[in-house]
């Protein structure tokens, strides 16, 4: 017998739903996703395909309730993060597997400094880190923000929008997670802005060598940064494979039709088709 | 910052004059006489009622004595009708006995009230939750000296203990310490009882506000650093959630004089609700205004207090 | 799709809420009791007894199978004087809610329609209201005037028509920008019309609910006001001045502390719960 090492993160048959008025309502179902490391994987679909719940639900951050884990497996590094008791699942949550989410200005606490924020995760998860400002300083400059300095005394609303985000990654990799999980992480920004977060995410990609699940409706995205694509649409996967493949060939007419609907800079002429259309 | 505490104590000033206003207007336009010896008494001669009503301005027009009214209790010479007594003197007789009791009944407010305002948000939509919902109510719904009777009627008759009063009588205290102790025992009941509509009122404001909090975002990024609930509930979502408590701190006050009124009364307690029910019952005008003007005051400086508090915990919050 | 009307929908969603429509049941009850002793003292049959007739001999009894909730210092029956004390609590409840709507919907809507400098006056008018310790000043009102139903239920409606004031202009704020009031206004109807045709209809659930709040609110301001002794005055019985009246034999006759206190706070408590589940159904769209 010879003992494989198991994948970094494989989601097995995942279900959730979520219960309202006594009855569940699907919201992922029966979702398998496999995830090697250093490698990234984008997760797109429609509003409400269940793309965050998925990625939610790899720390079982959907509060249960409304939420029921109704079945499956998560394994990160073999470990089944689903049956794993709540105290020992905080130890992976920001430590090991770390978020950034859609909307920075309210995902920071706004009655706290940038540098108590951090500091928490610091404190937190990397106890054997003594100088904590240092850290964050180094952190913050890691992500492109000028003067980290004077910045460790504002709070969430005297920064920008990008500012916002750039902190929020920094924080997530303060941690030094091995996963990174991305939902939507420019969807908010300007456009100048979400190339400029864009860019940091691809540099990050390249030095730290970083695993991170992205969650975008940005093919650009797509393109620079993810090795393999899942498309989710009403829970399920419905389109699964490498990046340049899924492109290219899109097999499921839903794919087509999400791919056409996207705007791309490349098209002098835009198309905008709805997805319902296509799909008739 | 300085011209918002200007700005807002000029407001005040304008609403103080307003509310002298309306109890002046309240008090006098209403039918009957003050005579401390009653209308109709045939044994007061014609002279005594007319020293009386110049004495006390009610044969000047009724412009003419509001003026008088404000200039007299600006000037703290106003008097009682009933004894004579300064106004001034007779309310700060009692101003420590009504302090003791109403800050013991904030500070249960505030203190119970953001407790059962918490767990409810916790447990909202399941039978814990509904319970204290339920419980809320039963506080709002209770008849102060209803209450206070029951609880009388079972401690001393069945239990036997002296609640009455500020403090036992007839014992002789060995040291401070005793004194005290028998003095906090005596305030415990009534302001128990006076805080009750307060810690549901605040309960269900700190709920609604907390349930609101806790779908932030910010609470889902606590979360995903892996911070313990604790740590969530309190440091993450109560500090974002303390508005209803810090604007309790002033807005308490009316009800809690209110409720005084009732259950000092009850217990025997020499507060200024007891002084204010004396007051109707001898119709002594000057007291009952003052009495207006000096909770009016409290309250909006209660108000102030309780914004410069707010911008401090929320520091999106600027005074401009 | 869905064809029932808004206030089809508010009842639907209350009916969800056992809490709520079992504290409905109970305020309908207490209604239809008082309506009956109301009706069978004036066909000259008082049920069970006569509240005013006095027996000294029968002075203090506790509860007993003749009289289920004992007897007064008079030797009156509780349970008749309670009986008959029920019109007056509920009556002053939805009265003086009555007056206070009045008064709070006219000044709310003035202010509301209005805005600017009329606005901002009346709103310092109801900070200076929110500023006086409201039962201390019903009490004195209601004692310089003289106590009596009338009184009490203007004095009560005249302080405590702020809440709603506020309400309705926070809902005149915002309904006065939406699209059928700016058509209409373009349409060139009157201020008048427009605010009872289309803006107080929108209003009127909040209104309810406010409505419903007040009532228990009336019921304690009354109940606190016979205690002192300035509610409606004896003979006529009431919850409150049964409990003035027992407060002397405290040690001795629990029953006349205990039995008009309990109807006074189910009351007051079954108002709350409808009021409380009426504004969660309002709530949940
Ligand atoms: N807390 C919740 N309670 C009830 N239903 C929920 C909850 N969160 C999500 N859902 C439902 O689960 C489904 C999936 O939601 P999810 O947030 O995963 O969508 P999404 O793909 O991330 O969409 P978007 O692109 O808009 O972020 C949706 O139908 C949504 O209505
Ligand atoms: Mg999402």
């Amino acid at each position: 017998m010879t003992t494989t090492e198991p994948p970094f993160l494989e989601i097995k048959n995942l279900s959730i739903g979520f219960s309202a008025n006594e009855k569940v309502i699907p919201a992922v179902r029966n979702v398998s996703l496999t995830l090697n490391k250093g490698e990234t994987l984008a997760i797109v679909g429609e509003s409400g395909s269940g793309k965050s719940a998925t990625a939610l639900a790899i720390t079982r951050l959907l509060a249960s309730p409304p939420a029921v884990y109704q079945g499956g497996q998560i394994l990160f590094n073999g470990v089944d993060l689903l049956a794993l008791p709540e105290k020992e699942l905080r130890a992976y949550r920001g430590g090991r597997i770390a978020y950034v989410f859609q909307e920075a200005s309210t995902s920071l606490n706004p009655v706290y400094t940038i540098r108590s924020q951090m500091a928490e995760m610091l404190r937190l998860h990397r106890p054997e880190v003594h100088n904590i400002d240092a850290e964050i300083i180094r952190w913050l400059e890691m992500v492109g923000i000028t003067n980290p300095k004077e910045r460790l005394k504002a709070y969430p609303h005297q920064l920008s929008g990008g500012m916002q985000q750039r902190v929020m990654i920094a924080m997530a990799l303060s941690a030094q997670p091995d996963l990174l999980i991305a939902d939507e992480p420019t969807t908010a920004l300007d456009v100048t802005i979400q190339a400029q977060i864009l860019a940091q995410l691809r540099k990050l990609e390249k030095e730290l060598g970083m695993t991170m699940i992205l969650i975008t409706h940005n093919l650009a995205i797509i393109r620079g940064l993810a090795h393999q694509v899942a498309v989710m649409h009403h829970g399920s996967i419905v389109e699964y494979g490498p990046t340049e493949e899924v492109l290219q060939h899109p097999q499921h007419p839903y794919t087509k039709a999400l791919l056409a609907c996207i705007p791309r800079l490349d098209e002098h002429r835009r198309r905008l088709s709805t997805i319902e259309k296509e799909l008739q | 910052m300085l011209s918002f505490i200007l700005r807002r104590l000029g407001l005040s000033i304008i609403l103080l004059f307003l509310i002298s206003f309306i109890s002046f207007f309240i008090i006098t336009l209403t039918p009957g006489s003050p005579y401390p010896w009653g209308e109709m008494n045939p044994k007061i001669s014609p002279e005594v009622k007319a020293a009386f009503r110049k004495k006390f301005h009610l044969d000047l027009p009724l412009y003419q004595q509001y003026e008088m009214m404000l200039h007299d209790l600006f000037t703290g010479e106003l008097r009682s009708m009933k004894d004579d007594l300064p106004v001034m003197k007779k309310i700060t007789d009692r101003l420590p006995a009504t302090l003791a009791l109403n800050i013991m009944a904030i500070l249960f407010s505030l203190s119970f009230g953001t407790l059962l305002g918490l767990y409810g948000a916790l447990y909202r939509g399941n039978w814990k939750d509904m319970s204290l919902s339920f419980l809320s109510f039963l506080f709002i719904a209770l008849p102060g000296f209803w209450i206070s009777y029951l609880l009388v009627l079972t401690l001393v008759k069945y239990v036997g203990i002296p609640i009455l009063g500020t403090q036992s009588y007839g014992i002789e205290f060995p040291n401070h310490l005793t004194l005290w102790l028998d003095r906090l025992w005596h305030l415990m009941l009534p302001a128990i009882v006076l805080s009750l509509a307060g810690i549901a009122t605040q309960s269900r404001y700190l709920r609604s506000s907390m349930i609101e909090t806790l779908r932030e975002n910010y609470i889902l990024t606590a979360r995903a650093k892996g911070l313990s609930p604790t740590v969530v509930l309190y440091q993450h979502a109560l500090r974002n959630s303390l508005r209803p408590l810090i604007t309790g701190i002033g807005m308490l006050l009316p009800s809690l004089i209110s409720g005084s009124v009732i259950i000092e009364t009850i217990f025997a307690y020499p507060g200024m609700g007891q002084l204010g029910y004396q007051a109707v019952l001898e119709r002594d005008y000057p007291i009952l205004i003052t009495l207006n003007m000096i909770v009016a005051t409290m309250v909006l400086l209660g108000n102030l207090f309780s914004d410069l508090l707010y911008a401090l915990v929320d520091p999106r919050v600027r005074l401009e | 799709m869905n064809l029932e009307s808004p206030s089809q929908q508010l009842w639907k969603r209350f009916c969800k809420n056992k809490v709520g429509v079992w504290a409905l049941v109970i305020i309908i009850f207490l209604t239809l009791i008082a309506a009956a002793t109301l009706l069978l003292s004036w066909l000259g049959l008082p049920w069970p007894m006569n509240p005013n007739t006095t027996d000294l001999s029968q002075k203090l009894l506790p509860p007993s199978q003749l009289h289920w909730l004992g007897t007064d210092h008079l030797g009156r029956d509780v349970f008749s004087r309670m009986l008959h004390g029920a019109p007056i609590s509920l009556t002053v409840g939805f009265t003086t809610v009555l007056v206070s709507l009045s008064i709070g919907v006219v000044i709310g809507s003035i202010a509301g329609y209005c805005g600017g400098k009329v606005d901002q006056c009346l709103m310092r008018l109801v900070d200076a209201f929110l500023c006086f310790p409201t039962f201390f000043l019903i009490l004195t009102a209601v004692a310089l005037l003289g106590p009596s139903l009338i009184n009490i239920v203007v004095v009560i409606g005249l302080v405590s028509w702020t809440e709603t004031a506020r309400l309705v202009r926070g809902e005149f704020l915002t309904l006065r920008e939406a699209e059928y009031v700016h058509a209409a206004t373009i349409l060139g109807q009157d201020s008048l019309k427009i605010i009872t045709r289309h803006i107080l209809p929108n209003a009127a659930a909040v209104i309810l609910i406010t409505a419903v709040l007040g009532i228990p609110e009336a019921i304690l301001a009354e109940a606190g006001l016979s205690f002192l002794g300035f509610g409606v005055q004896p003979p006529q019985a009431t919850w409150g001045n049964i409990i003035a009246d027992g407060k002397t034999y405290l040690l001795e006759a629990w029953w006349l502390i205990l039995f008009p206190g309990f109807a006074i706070f189910i009351t007051a408590l079954a108002f709350y719960l409808v009021g409380d589940s009426l504004r969660e159904a309002g709530e949940k769209k």
